[in-house]
């Protein structure tokens, strides 16, 4: 079978004030792949999603397959409690209908009852399934997401990451993402890739070596943690 | 205003209103006109600046706002400063309300059209360009909107105090309510409710209306505090 190519990455570049943060970064990712993006703090992981959705000037070549429907996750929302809201009008913001919202809220396992509920007043776990659920409006074919783990509620984690399995069996979701979860990465992805400004691999989880990973992050293992910052 | 962190904005942009008031007495052209025109560039300046450098907002409007505040003392003959600086609604005459209120229902219009893409620009200007929303185009519009309504409400209030107009209510409804529909009803009726009881104070006991107005809207605003828990 022969697999579609969704993403085309070649000899991708980003500075910031002189400052290289990804050098040189060539990858593709078929339709249907889980791809990893594992690397220590401030190795460019959350640039280069930015980078990918065009948010940051780069040099190099992005092609995505025409017409792709993108949907984005980010890390972390800081200002969305500024803003008195509730979860319904959240959705709405994206011109959410009805029946959407509500089956959106059941593939990520949420309850109708939750679209009454200020956002400020959510648990960090239902605020990142709302925030998957939010995404998945308009039916991407593509999930970024940005480090699901950050500020999980312990033992809410594991499930984020069955949804996201479950997720891409029933809809068939390409997903990039940035974790540091090795758990996830041997049951859920297709490949890695291990980027610490460049990109020091690109392949299937087997072969990420205890050797290879301890190169990646140096002395900085905090692999099987499972908090961070 | 005060979801995008610029609630100080509003106010700094009374002043800049300023030598366009003094020019416009001068010239005996209407007040707004002249406010509008100067605000207009005002905000272009900020707009432009703000591509040059990384500072705040706030710090390049503090630039302008006081620049525009000394060009104003040294244009505007003495005797009308004080009207300039504090407004005088008893001088509006009728055809410049039933303007402005063509002008308020315009302005409603477009902030109802854009209203939901400028609120997720200010929950995350990222995930707001992820969905494909113009962020910078969208804060020009809005930005001239409320240079638009400062110029507006400049006549009520005058320069000095506009910027509470803008604030005041929507601080008060934001205290009180814990949605979005909540908080921008809220911060109508109250503007509303504020001039409504600070002119009728005004017809009671000849006091500038400008000053009682804010002050109606201030004493809302406190009781406001008592309710939040």
């Amino acid at each position: 079978m022969k697999e579609k190519t969704v993403l085309k990455v070649e000899n991708l570049n980003v500075e910031f004030e002189r400052e290289k943060i990804l050098e040189n970064l060539s990858f593709e990712v078929k339709e249907g792949e889980v791809i990893a993006i594992l690397g220590p703090n401030g190795a460019g992981k959350t640039v280069l999603l930015k980078t990918l959705l065009s948010l940051i000037p780069f040099k190099g070549k992005i092609e995505w397959e025409p017409g792709i429907k993108i949907g984005y996750v980010p890390q972390r929302l800081p200002f969305i409690k500024d803003i008195p809201m509730n979860v319904k009008e959240f959705f709405e913001l994206k011109n959410a209908k009805r029946n959407e919202i509500k089956k959106n809220l059941d593939s990520v396992a949420l309850k109708e009852e939750i679209l009454k509920k200020g956002i400020g007043d959510l648990s960090s776990g239902q605020f990142q399934r709302i925030l998957i659920a939010w995404a998945l409006v308009s039916n991407p074919q593509l999930l970024l997401f940005d480090e699901p783990t950050t500020g999980i509620d312990i033992g809410g984690q594991e499930s984020i990451y069955e949804l996201l399995g479950k997720l891409k069996k029933e809809r068939n979701l390409t997903v990039l993402l940035v974790t540091h979860e090795l758990n996830i990465i041997y049951r859920l992805a297709s490949r890695c890739l291990c980027l610490n400004k460049k990109m020091l691999c690109y392949n299937i989880p087997k072969e990420l070596t205890s050797e290879r990973i301890s190169q990646l992050y140096g002395e900085e293992i905090k692999l099987y943690q499972h908090s961070h910052e | 205003m005060l979801t995008k962190r610029m609630a100080l904005v509003g106010d700094a942009l009374g002043h800049v209103a300023l030598p366009g008031m003094g020019l416009a007495l001068l010239f005996n052209l209407d007040i707004s006109l002249g406010a509008f025109i100067f605000l207009f560039l005002g905000i272009l300046l900020i707009w432009l600046f703000e591509m040059r450098t990384s500072l705040p907002t706030e710090a390049l409007v503090g630039v302008i706002f006081v620049a525009s505040l000394a060009i104003g003392f040294l244009i505007i003959p003495k005797l009308e400063l004080l009207e300039a600086l504090f407004g005088d609604i008893s001088e509006v005459s009728l055809a410049m309300t039933v303007v402005s209120v063509i002008f308020s229902i315009l302005i409603f219009w477009i902030i109802k059209k854009i209203y939901p893409n400028l609120i997720l620009a200010s929950v995350s200007s990222d995930l707001a360009k992820s969905e494909g929303i113009k962020v910078k185009k969208q804060n020009l519009i809005y930005l001239i909107l409320i240079a638009a309504i400062v110029a507006l409400g400049i006549k009520i209030v005058g320069s000095l105090l506009v910027g509470a107009l803008v604030i005041i209510p929507a601080a008060t409804a934001r205290n009180l309510s814990k949605n979005l529909k909540g908080y921008y009803t809220g911060s109508i009726i109250l503007g509303v409710l504020s001039c409504l009881f600070g002119i009728f104070i005004f017809k009671l006991t000849g006091l500038p209306a400008g000053p009682l107005i804010i002050l109606v809207s201030t004493v809302f605003f406190i009781i406001s505090l008592a309710s939040k828990k």
